[in-house]
C-alpha cells in the first residue's frame, strides 16, 4: 500500500521529527514497501488467538513501594544541554 | 585454511596473551605466569594494532582498565583464592547500549553524543563484582537497530575475516573484537538476532539469553519485550562464565525472572540421547548453499556425538519477520520518545519547546532509527493499531506456540543462524527490507523469548565463517552451552583466527 506524502507528514508530526522534503519522499517509498510486506500477516485467521503481552514467560515482579535513595541531582543534571538552579532549562512553553 | 596466524611480532609473549581464552587466562593468573596488568596491556596493545582497521570500539578505557587491572592484581595477592571473584583481572568489552558509570555512552547515536552515564547496567556491575576489567565500549548499529553495524552514527565496523565486509549486527563491535583477539569475551544485546548473527558472521560463540534471564537495567531500551543481554566469546566455556556471572533476578528490572541460575557443568555426555529438532522452515530457497551444507554437516556431527535428529516444523516461521518489524519498531518508537534534547545529549536550539523537539530529533536520529520510529508510530496510531500492532501480537502468540509444541517433542532445535555469510559493506545498507531479511532465522526465538546460541561450524569458499544456531526451551542456557562445548571438543573451527 502506498502512503501519501500527507500521511508521512502526519506520522512525522506524531513522532516529533522534522524531516526535509527529500527525507519525506524517501520514507514514503521505504515505509510503503515495508508496510506491503507486513500485509502478509492478514493471511492468518487470528480470531481466537490471544495477543502476546510482554516477553517470554516473565511475570512482572514489583518491589515494595518504599522510599529509597536515588542518584544525586548534580549527577542527573550534568548531562543536560542546559540547566540552571538545579533544574533543566528549556525554552518558554507559553508566550 | 590456517589456524592461529597472527603476524610475528617483536614482543611475542604479549601477542600470545591475547590468544588465550578466559579459562587459560585464569590458569595463568593463578600460577602467576602473568598479571592482570599484563593481560590488559596486551589487550590494549593488540587494540592499538588492529583497531585502525576494524573500528570495533567507540571508547577505549585504557587508563581505567589499567587501574582496574592493578587493583585486581593487588586483590589477588591479598585475597588469595578467587572463588568469590571468578573473573578477577579478566579484560572484557561492553556493547555501547549498556551503560558503565563515567564511560561515554552513545548507543551509536548522535542524539546521545557526549552522554556520560551516572550509573552502571546491572549486567556490567555483576561482571565487575566478579572481578572483570572493562576495556571499553564496542560499536553497534544506532540503538541496536541493524544487522551490519553500518547504522552506527560513528562509522562502521569491519569484519576481521575480510575488512571489506560487515561484522553483522547490531553487536558487530563486540563480535569483531572477540574474533580479532582483542578481548576474550564481550557483552552484546540481542533483540532480534543482534548477538547470534554477528557471532555467526565473525565466527565466534554468541549466547542470546532467555528473555528476563539477565537484567535489562542500564540497557538503553529498544524493544522492551524483546531486549536481552548476552555474551560473545570464543568458547562455550568462556561464554558460560560470563553468563553465570550476570544472570539472575535483579529488582531494578521488574521483568527480570526469579529463576535459579544453575551451575553449568561441562562434565559428562551432553548429547547422549538428546533429541534435536531440525525445522524444515529454516532450510529455505535463497539460503547460501554452503550455509546449508555446513550446518547440515554440523548437525550430523551432533548425531555422531549421540543426539537423535528429527525433522520438525515451526509452521509460523515465515511470519516472524513481519511480526518483528511491527512490534520492535512500535516499542522503539515509545522508548525513543525520551530523546528530546532536554535531559541528555545535544540540543538543537529553537525559540520554542516544540521546535526543540522536532529539530533535535529530526537532526540527531540516524536513518534507521528514524525509519523505525516512523513505522512504529504508524503501527500504533489511531485507526491502524488493530490491523498492525494488534494482529502482530496475535501472530506472535502463534510463533510462541510453535516453540512450545516443538519442545514437547525435542530438547533443542538446530538451524542456520543467518541465511548468508558476511556481506559486503554497503551491499544492503540502502535497502531496509534486504537488511531485515538477514534476521529471518533469529527473529522467531526472539519473539518467543527463548534462548539461542550461535557458534562457528565451518567456512565458505571465501573463508568466511558460518554459524550453527541452537535454540532451547526457556531458561535452558545450560543445555545450549553444554552441547556447544561438546561440539567444540571434537572440532576446531572455534580455534581459527583471522589474519590481521
Amino acid at each position: 500500500m502506498a502512503l501519501t506524502l500527507k500521511e508521512v507528514e502526519h506520522i512525522a508530526r506524531l513522532a516529533r521529527l522534522e524531516l526535509t522534503g527529500e527525507q519525506k519522499e524517501l520514507y514514503r517509498e521505504q515505509l510503503s514497501a515495508i508496510l506491503d510486506y507486513m500485509a502478509k500477516l492478514r493471511e492468518l485467521d487470528t480470531k481466537d488467538v490471544l495477543p502476546t503481552a510482554g516477553g517470554g514467560l516473565t511475570q512482572m515482579i514489583l518491589r515494595e513501594d518504599e522510599l529509597r535513595p536515588s542518584l544525586p541531582k548534580d549527577a542527573l543534571l550534568k548531562n543536560a544541554p542546559k540547566s540552571e538552579d538545579d533544574q533543566f532549562k528549556i525554552p518558554p512553553v507559553f508566550e | 585454511m590456517n589456524g592461529s596466524s597472527l603476524s610475528p611480532q617483536s614482543d611475542k609473549s604479549m601477542t600470545n596473551l591475547t590468544e588465550l581464552t578466559i579459562a587459560e587466562m585464569q590458569a595463568g593468573l593463578r600460577t602467576g605466569d602473568f598479571s592482570s596488568r599484563e593481560l590488559v596491556q596486551a589487550a590494549l596493545d593488540r587494540l592499538s594494532k588492529v583497531e585502525p582497521a576494524l573500528h570495533a570500539f567507540l571508547y577505549i578505557a585504557s587508563e581505567e582498565a589499567l587501574a582496574a587491572a592493578a587493583e585486581a592484581d593487588k586483590k589477588r595477592k591479598s585475597v588469595g583464592a578467587t572463588g568469590q571473584f571468578p573473573l578477577l583481572g579478566i579484560p572484557i568489552a561492553v556493547k555501547d547500549v549498556l551503560t558503565v558509570e563515567d564511560l561515554p555512552c552513545t548507543a551509536g547515536s548522535k542524539i546521545l553524543e557526549g552522554y556520560v552515564p551516572p550509573f552502571t547496567a546491572t549486567s556490567v556491575t555483576r561482571l565487575k563484582d566478579a572481578g572483570a576489567v572493562i576495556i571499553g565500549k564496542t560499536n553497534n548499529d544506532e540503538f541496536a537497530m541493524g544487522s551490519s553495524t553500518e547504522h552506527s552514527a560513528y562509522g562502521y565496523t569491519h569484519n576481521p575475516w575480510d575488512l571489506t565486509r560487515v561484522p553483522g549486527g547490531s553487536s558487530g563491535g563486540s563480535a569483531a573484537s572477540v574474533a580479532a583477539r582483542c578481548v576474550p569475551a564481550a557483552l552484546g544485546t540481542d533483540t532480534g538476532g543482534s548477538v547470534r548473527q554477528p557471532a555467526s558472521l565473525c565466527g565466534v560463540t554468541g549466547l542470546k539469553t532467555t528473555y528476563g534471564r539477565v537484567s535489562r537495567f542500564g540497557l538503553i531500551a529498544f524493544g522492551s519485550s524483546l531486549d536481552t543481554v548476552g555474551a560473545l566469546g570464543r568458547t562455550a566455556e568462556d561464554v558460560a562464565q560470563i553468563f553465570s556471572a550476570m544472570a539472575g533476578r535483579d529488582e531494578l528490572d521488574a521483568t527480570s525472572a526469579d529463576m535459579p541460575v544453575p551451575e553449568i557443568n561441562f562434565d559428562g555426555d551432553a548429547l547422549r540421547g538428546l533429541k534435536i529438532g531440525v525445522p524444515k522452515e529454516y532450510f529455505i530457497s535463497g539460503i547460501q548453499p554452503e550455509v546449508e551444507e555446513k550446518t547440515r554437516t554440523a548437525i550430523q556431527q551432533l548425531k555422531e556425538l549421540g543426539a537423535e535428529i528429527r525433522e520438525i516444523s515451526l509452521p509460523h516461521t515465515e511470519y516472524a519477520l513481519p511480526v518483528y518489524y511491527i512490534i520492535a519498531p512500535a516499542e522503539a518508537s515509545a522508548n525513543l520518545a525520551r530523546f528530546d534534547g532536554i535531559r541528555y545529549g545535544p540540543r538543537v536550539d529553537a525559540d520554542n519547546l516544540w521546535d526543540v523537539f522536532f529539530k533535535t530529533r529530526g537532526q540527531k536520529f540516524g536513518p534507521e532509527a528514524t525509519r523505525r520510529i516512523m513505522i512504529g508510530t504508524y503501527a500504533l496510531s489511531t485507526g491502524y493499531y488493530d490491523a498492525y500492532y494488534g494482529q502482530a501480537q496475535k501472530v506472535r502468540t502463534l510463533i510462541k506456540q510453535d516453540f512450545e509444541a516443538a519442545f514437547r517433542d525435542v530438547d533443542l532445535i538446530a538451524a542456520p543462524t543467518a541465511p548468508e555469510t558476511a556481506f559486503k559493506i554497503g551491499e544492503h545498507v540502502d535497502d531496509p527490507l534486504a537488511m531485515y531479511l538477514e534476521d529471518v532465522f533469529t527473529l522467531p526465538a526472539s519473539l518467543a523469548g527463548v534462548p539461542g546460541i550461535s557458534f562457528n561450524c565451518g567456512f565458505d569458499k571465501n573463508h568466511l565463517p558460518i554459524g550453527l544456531q541452537l535454540i532451547g526451551p526457556y531458561f535452558r542456557e545450560d543445555l545450549l552451552l553444554r552441547v556447544t562445548h561438546a561440539y567444540q571438543q571434537v572440532t576446531d573451527w572455534h580455534k581459527q583466527s583471522p589474519k590481521l
